[in-house]
């Protein structure tokens, strides 16, 4: 029992890190059709830029911010420098800029920063908090807590103000949408945005558990990209959910059947997803518009 | 891609008006030309850069105390960014074009495996810097080698359980290169070290979270003991969740984490951690009796002094190649690729950062068990096992 309790917790910690990604993708997809496979490079830059504010001697709360900034801005320029001059073109095609943006990224950030991986301190210790024979470290809860409030703050967001609706819209019609008189240029540009903070927040939030470095983005984009596929594309509470229910099918199988086939878990979900419900846990099914 | 000389240029240019003068055929009768293909830059360049360093360094200061018996050193860099093709074409540059009387480089065993053929074929003399065992088992009659291998950290690690009765042990190990090439030769000697390995767990080079792996060994009866083999962020991130769960036993790392970054990430997990490392690290605790002691502070306040940066085992690895290589140049009196292999063959006692080297037509890299040293981590830095207690 306490195996199992362990594992609950092992998977929970990873998904909750796989769920903050496919939030990223959620609110992208949502606003323009596009997977954003340059969203994990948000976490890289969110946790590397921390790092090293903080060893330039700022204090953890202003380095924190200040790389939300930095990746909000890198979010902001992929739109305007990259998927933007290619408006028109069919989202097969914008993802493989995103893809294209995520490699220059790290490249980037090897230049930038370097290639060895980095730690940040946590937030409230790192006793692990023992119940029923597992051990759980107090910044897993701030990770799923973060998640939490994220999740909550979108879904008001995106339900509750004008600008949400402005950007629901964008993504059901885009032509429709400015003929309205919404600025789709504006709607689309900020959900990238919003989609490099949390991406940033969630690269903070987990550096002083995975560790960071120049290249943690590829596996993170891919096992966000499965958990966000898993909960319905386009649902953020099915984000949250295909990305917990992803980290404890990982944790199980690495504990009971064999640590090998870990990493196959994700691959075999997206399959699976795509033969068996294609559009999720809680997405609703797509009409191709004509 | 271009050879990195060590004649100044404005020594090249006087030669060059001296030979013009006195219609010289030739001055190469006054030079020894090593040439050396590193990886300097990619994916191996945390390895390959302090290599190129090392060996700028010391034939500098070989040509400033005069050379090898009045014969001047000059020095052939290339760099094959961890790449076996070029480190391939560049060791048939090497033969061919710059005409070299011996070779010292090779940072990976891929680069390494990939130039052999070509210097046993031309009948040079090839000193790698690179740790697989194929290099030179089986013995090759021109290549030598100066690292340690994983081998021996793992007979290293054995001989320290079986010191102190923890004979049952698991085994966790990274699924990169290292950890997978370390695990193998770990697997392969334990029975003979009696060793029993009760349980084996892996993770892969990307994971951030081992508990799963680490709370089935937690959960297996009997072992006394778990060895970490693996290289990078993995064993940080083992080490972490090690503690994370409490786990009473000892906890053995490898030398692919022998550097301040692994305390560092590991932070506090990392206390009471052991692990076998070259005596290099620690240089400033050896006791003042070592044999090794000497050469190993020399070295490190040389390249420290020199690049600013800290010292690490791989530099250590092509001074002993270049030092090994001018011992025999020395006794051979003569740059013949033929006469210089026979007496790199016959290195006797050399005393190197990596450990005493005793060479033999059947042991081409000559290093003994006390290449390694046993360390135990506390309070962030490294504290020295003394060897005859456990």
């Amino acid at each position: 029992m306490a195996e199992l309790l362990q594992f609950a917790f092992s998977g929970l910690t990873v998904g909750a890190v796989y769920a903050l990604v496919a939030l990223g993708f959620t609110l992208i997809y949502n606003a323009s059709d596009v997977i954003n496979f340059a969203q994990g490079e948000f976490v890289m830059l969110g946790g590397l830029v921390t790092v090293f504010l903080l060893a330039a001697g700022l204090p953890l709360p202003v380095a924190a911010l200040l790389a939300v900034v930095a990746s909000t801005l890198v979010g902001l320029a992929l739109y305007r420098f990259a998927i933007e001059p290619a408006r028109g073109a069919n989202a097969v095609t914008l993802i493989m800029i995103t893809i294209g943006a995520s490699i220059f990224l790290r490249g980037a950030a090897q230049v930038i920063f370097d290639k060895r991986y980095h730690s940040l301190p946590p937030l409230f210790g790192d006793t692990p908090i023992r119940f029923g024979g597992a051990a759980i470290l107090p910044q897993s809860l701030v990770v799923l807590a973060g998640a939490l409030v994220i999740v909550v703050l979108l879904w008001a967001f995106v339900d509750r103000t004008l600008f949400g609706k402005a950007v629901l819209a964008t993504a059901a019609n885009k032509l429709a949408a400015r003929l309205v008189g919404i600025d789709t240029r504006l709607t689309v540009g900020f959900s990238f945005a919003i989609s490099a903070a949390i991406g940033a927040i969630a690269g903070i939030l987990v550096t002083p558990i995975t560790l960071t470095s120049y290249n943690i983005g590829t596996l993170l984009a891919l096992k966000g990209f499965a958990a966000a596929m898993l909960g319905g594309i386009g649902s953020a509470v099915g984000a949250v959910l295909g990305g917990l229910l992803l980290g404890l099918l990982e944790a199980l199988s690495a504990g009971y059947l064999s640590s090998e086939f870990k990493d196959a878990v994700a691959f075999i979900v997206i399959l699976a997803v795509l033969f068996v419900r294609p559009q999720g846990l809680l997405g609703r099914a797509r009409v191709e518009r004509v | 891609m271009i050879p990195c000389s060590f004649f100044p240029a404005k020594r090249v240019a006087a030669v060059a008006v001296v030979l013009a003068v006195l219609g010289a055929p030739s001055i190469a009768l006054a030079q020894i030309k090593i040439g050396s293909s590193l990886s300097v830059t990619g994916p191996a360049s945390f390895l390959g850069d302090p290599e190129k360093k090392t060996l700028e360094m010391y034939v500098d200061e070989i040509n400033k105390k005069g050379g090898i018996d009045g014969q001047k050193v000059e020095l052939i860099v290339y760099d094959d960014g961890g790449n076996p093709n070029a480190a391939r074409t560049f060791a048939t540059r090497l033969v061919e074009e710059d005409k070299v009387a011996a070779v010292v480089g090779g940072t990976t065993t891929g680069t390494t495996m990939a130039m052999i053929p070509v210097f046993e074929e031309a009948q040079i003399p090839f000193i790698s810097l690179a740790g697989g065992i194929p290099i030179i088992e089986p013995v090759k009659k021109w290549v030598f080698k100066t690292a340690q291998t994983d081998k021996m950290a793992c007979e290293k690690i054995f001989a320290d359980l079986k010191k102190r009765n923890l004979t049952t042990i698991a085994l966790i190990s990274g699924t990169e290169a290292f950890g997978k090439s370390m695990r193998d030769q770990c697997v392969k000697i334990a029975a003979a070290s009696g060793i029993t390995i009760a349980h084996e767990e892996t993770y892969g080079p990307g994971d951030t979270d081992v508990t799963p792996q680490l709370t089935n060994i937690k959960g297996k009866a009997g072992v006394q003991a778990v060895v970490n083999t693996g290289f990078g962020q993995g064993p940080a991130i083992v080490t972490r969740n090690y503690r994370q769960l409490a786990i009473p036993l000892p906890l053995y790392q490898s030398h692919g984490v022998a550097s301040k970054q692994y305390i560092q990430l590991a932070a506090d997990s990392a206390d009471g951690v052991r692990l076998p490392a070259p005596a290099l690290l620690v240089a400033d605790k050896l006791p003042d009796g070592d044999p090794q002691k000497p050469v190993v502070t020399s070295y490190a306040k040389t390249y420290q002094d020199n690049t600013k940066q800290e010292v690490s085992a791989f530099g250590g690895y092509a001074y002993d190649g270049l030092m090994i290589l001018v011992e025999a140049a020395k006794r051979a009196k003569s740059a013949d690729p033929a006469k210089l292999r026979d007496e790199i063959e016959k290195t006797k006692g050399f005393m190197g950062t990596g450990g005493v080297v005793n060479m033999s037509p059947t042991d081409h890299m000559g290093l003994g068990q006390a290449a390694f040293r046993m360390l135990d981590i506390k309070n962030g830095d490294w504290v020295l096992v003394p060897e005859s207690g456990s």
